[in-house]
């Protein structure tokens, strides 16, 4: 295991601490006040800030570090979580989020954004009340001392980053002891640390412990080589070495405490305050004598006191020089253990300590999970649908060769279909997955919209455990995002407007999933204006979509927005209404075999509802003739059969004939003839018309020559070896275990219209 | 050492004859995954013509091409005496009907004729050199150039 993926490791936990952390916080923006949400999303930080310092990812963890810091105020419940307060912190996971992904992906963040956060949160860690979104005022909130703490410290006053990457924090002295340090005299910290093979075999390094405790303070360090047996007695994974450090910080020793935190209970570790320079001070802390070895030391003086009252440069001198043995040592146990071993217990460390923080706290018990790469799954996937397909196979040719279907071949093979059912479904279980971390993206969308369009916005969700195949949650993202903006930009409206609607000042958006009749049915709705039929209409009319004499009921006309280029935003704003609209959301939740629906009521709001397939792998289509071949017609498409009866044919022009059902006309498309599988059109009486809709929201009358029976079909893809068919969306392997070809309903369509199939055809032919 | 191996190691390379007519074309090995019998295909809509249609390969959909047609002769009519031959290049798996299989052979790079320059599509886009063997000829198929054109390279 490489760094990589050590790393590929870290970021996917940081995915789901980033999850549990903004869960949180929405919990406490709900008025959640138990003290263990408030713990788990401290945790989270935490982690992140935990790993990343592993990882050298210096943006991130000063952010992570500003942020825990402010959230530390809350656990101690020295700042209130109020509405202002949760604000910032949902920005702030959002920032910390950006910086992850950044670190991942690389790129860029907004740093001005992150900046002002930083100041944001220290002005609320410092309980300095400050304006929330206002960015000049920060800086000077911050240098404005709190009256209660006049000890804030120094560098608070100059919010700007040193060298690592740390914002100064300002830390209020009032826990310690009462002892208000004068100036310059800082407190000295006698540190014993003293690992334990464990530690080891965590992955935590204490070279690098020791190299955080470093950045807090001038330091010195004696590292006790005392115990180290010869090498060939040595044990390559146990751990020999202690350390005694003695420190001057102003980070109190809650921050020396932290350094260790992770490698708490894999030490021995004992902290102390000692005297600081010429001050004495009256500790309450507990003074313990601790016992080390100072032989090594090159004045043997009484280390509790000398040291801190050495010359700086020595002592940064000797602090480096002892890191630098620290690291050596540990590197010799590293090399004599078995190093890739210790590599892949390294991967581990974040987890594991996660892990153990969680059990130490008694955190929620959640299920035993296992990561499994998706290429396993779907490879798994691929082989139950053979097994499918092969099962049918079996089945047929049994049925073929023993016609009276009572042998215990019948039987056993009816056990087998059943099990082959459960394996199918119990695998498609595996990739399906909540649409909790969809949902939770747009929560976050929610807010950077509100924040731009100076609306204020809730957001409501419901169903987030609905499971869905992973395919369809990653593919519904974006739509999802750009109903949403359209949502909060275009459907709700402005606070004033509200209150002078008798609504109240926030606008609410829901956000809701569920199953139905194994679909998963998602609606998003809002309480804002509702659609303005007449402005839509207008639109439409300027646009030529309608005639300015057309008859259109409400939910044609609601129906128009999901026209390419249509918007009935007044001006072209950032979030939407680019005319890239409705039209793209209505074509991707189509493509994957989805419907959407409007309903909206004037100054009521509107709902979006969308209907999705579970899983893109297997698709419920209508078997059907076609020209002596078998096709495969998507269930979701087809709107109703019928038999046409040569009265209700109409012809119309020299080629098109039209179908009357109940009094509409609907053109007769031949499927047969568009596949180019016939050179004349077949008679339709002869024939059955699949009623479809396509995405004009047109009808048409698909005209098949016969229907065999529905079946669920595994979906194969043509692309794969081949090229994309024009009016085919897919393959399929049917019982005999010839291949079916799936139509694509929509592409039949429009090419009915006019936009000829063949002209694509004669392109991909061309090569 | 085996000869294969050997050969291999001198420059040599293993190729597979088969029949089309009365004319013998052949394939490196390494790039035929199996070699089955002709099954009736499910034909495609608006394929070129030389493209027959798809096939189930063990749940992978196949498509297969008739090397007669593909190469300018006359299209074939397929029976069960006919071979289909398997092969992949690059990620596509796609499968060639001919004849029959005719011959391995283990040949050495400098048995490679460049092809004659005559002017014709077949020499140019198909044909990587031909092989006098027993006093037969056979000519090197270029295997990319036979597949169906996919679609972004036709865009």
């Amino acid at each position: 295991m490489d760094m990589n993926e050590i790393k590929e490791i870290f970021f996917q936990e940081c995915e789901e601490q980033l999850a549990e952390l903004e869960s949180g916080l929405l919990r406490l923006n709900d008025g959640d006040r138990d003290p263990e949400t408030v713990n788990a999303v401290f945790r989270a930080v935490h982690s992140i800030k935990g790993g990343a310092g592993a990882f050298g990812l210096d943006d991130l963890v000063s952010f992570a570090h500003v942020f825990e810091t402010t959230l530390d105020c809350v656990r101690s419940n020295k700042l209130e979580p109020n509405q202002e307060v949760l604000k910032v912190m949902l920005k702030s996971a959002d920032v910390l989020a950006d910086l992850t992904n950044v670190a991942r992906d690389g790129g860029s963040v907004d740093q001005a954004r992150s900046k002002q956060l930083i100041r944001e949160l220290e002005a609320l860690a410092n309980g300095t009340p400050m304006p929330t979104a206002s960015a000049a005022p920060a800086a000077a909130a911050v240098a404005k001392p709190k009256p209660a703490a006049p000890v804030a410290a120094a560098p608070a006053a100059a919010p700007a980053a040193n060298d690592q990457g740390f914002m100064p924090v300002a830390f209020s002295f009032d826990d310690f002891g009462g002892d208000e340090p004068e100036a310059a005299e800082l407190p000295t910290y006698d540190v014993v640390f003293k690992p334990k093979s464990d530690l080891y075999t965590k992955g935590n390094e204490a070279a690098l412990l020791l190299r955080d405790l470093s950045r807090l303070g001038e330091m010195s360090i004696h590292c006790d080589m005392s115990s180290l047996p010869p090498l060939d007695e040595l044990d390559p994974e146990a751990a020999y070495f202690w350390w005694k450090v003695s420190i001057k910080t102003d980070k109190g020793e809650d921050a020396v405490r932290s350094v260790f935190e992770f490698a708490e209970w894999d030490c021995d570790l004992e902290v102390s305050k000692a005297g600081g320079g010429s001050t004495v001070v009256e500790s309450d802390l507990p003074m313990q004598p601790v016992p080390f070895d100072l032989s090594a030391l090159d004045d043997g003086a009484d280390a509790t006191v000398g040291m801190a009252e050495e010359d700086d440069n020595l002592a940064a001198a000797q602090r480096d020089e002892a890191v630098a043995a620290a690291e050596t040592a540990s590197n010799v146990l590293q090399m004599a253990g078995n190093a890739s071993r210790a590599a892949s217990e390294n991967a581990k460390s974040a987890a594991a300590a996660a892990a153990q923080n969680n059990a130490q706290q008694g955190a929620s018990a959640a299920a035993p999970t296992i990561r499994v790469d998706l290429d396993r799954v779907d490879r798994l996937i691929n082989l139950v649908g053979e097994l499918v397909i092969n099962q049918a196979m079996l089945s047929q040719s049994v049925i073929e060769n023993d016609a009276n279907g009572t042998s215990s071949i019948n039987m056993g093979l009816e056990e087998l279909q059943q099990l082959t059912r459960e394996i199918q479904d119990s695998v498609m279980a595996i990739r399906a997955q909540p649409v909790k971390p969809v949902f939770q993206r747009m929560a976050r969308t929610v807010r950077e919209i509100a924040d731009i369009t100076g609306k204020s916005v809730r957001l409501v969700t419901e169903g987030e455990n609905t499971e869905v195949d992973k395919t369809v949650i990653d593919k519904l993202a974006e739509p999802l995002t750009h109903m949403i903006r359209n949502a909060v930009d275009h459907g709700l409206e402005t606070p004033e407007k509200r209150l002078a609607a008798g609504k109240s000042a926030e606008g609410t958006v829901k956000l809701t999933a569920k199953h139905r009749s194994g679909r998963i049915v998602i609606e998003l709705s809002d309480d804002g204006a509702g659609i303005n039929r007449e402005k839509v209409r207008q639109k439409a009319i300027d646009n030529d979509l309608i005639t300015a004499d057309a008859n259109l009921s409400d939910e044609e006309i609601d129906n128009l927005i999901f026209h390419a280029g249509f918007s009935t935003a007044d001006k072209v704003s950032d979030l939407s209404g680019r005319g890239v609209g409705m039209d793209v959301v209505k074509r991707s939740i189509q493509a994957l075999g989805g419907r959407i629906n409007i309903s909206s009521k004037p100054g009521h709001g509107s709902t979006f509802t969308m209907s999705l397939p579970l899983t893109l792998a297997v698709l419920d289509g209508m078997v059907v003739t076609v020209a002596g071949q078998t096709l495969v017609v998507p269930l979701t498409a087809i709107v109703e059969t019928l038999q046409p009866e040569a009265a209700a044919i109409h012809s119309f022009g020299a080629t098109q004939r039209l179908i009357s059902i109940r009094n509409s006309f609907c053109p007769l498309v031949d499927v047969g003839r568009i596949l180019n599988f016939r050179s004349t059109q077949a008679n339709p009486v002869e024939g059955v018309a699949l009623l479809v809709e396509s995405e004009g929201g047109g009808q048409r009358a698909l005209m098949v020559d016969a229907i065999q029976g529905q079946r669920q079909v595994v979906i194969k893809s043509l692309e794969a070896n081949y090229t994309h068919v024009p009016g085919i969306a897919a393959a399929t392997i049917l019982g005999d275990g010839r291949v079916a070809l799936i139509l694509d309903v929509d592409s039949v369509v429009s090419a009915s219209r006019g936009q000829s199939l063949q002209h694509e055809a004669s392109l991909a032919a061309a090569g | 050492m085996t000869y294969l191996a050997q050969n291999l190691t001198h420059g040599g390379r293993e190729l597979i004859a088969f029949r089309i007519g009365d004319q013998e074309f052949c394939v490196n090995v390494m790039s035929v995954r199996e070699i089955r019998g002709w099954t009736p295909v499910t034909p495609l809509p608006h394929a070129p013509s030389y493209v027959l249609g798809v096939l189930n390969l063990r749940g992978a959909v196949l498509p297969i091409i008739d090397m007669s047609a593909r190469l300018g002769m006359k299209p074939a009519e397929p029976t069960v005496r006919h071979v289909i031959i398997v092969t992949q290049a690059r990620n596509r798996v796609v499968g060639l009907l001919v004849e029959a299989v005719s011959d391995i052979l283990t040949i050495k790079d400098e048995n490679i004729q460049p092809t004659p320059d005559v002017s014709s599509e077949f020499e140019r886009t198909f044909a990587r050199g031909i092989l006098a063997i027993e006093g037969r000829m056979i000519c090197l198929i270029e295997l990319e150039a036979v597949f169906p054109h996919s679609e972004s390279e036709a865009a």
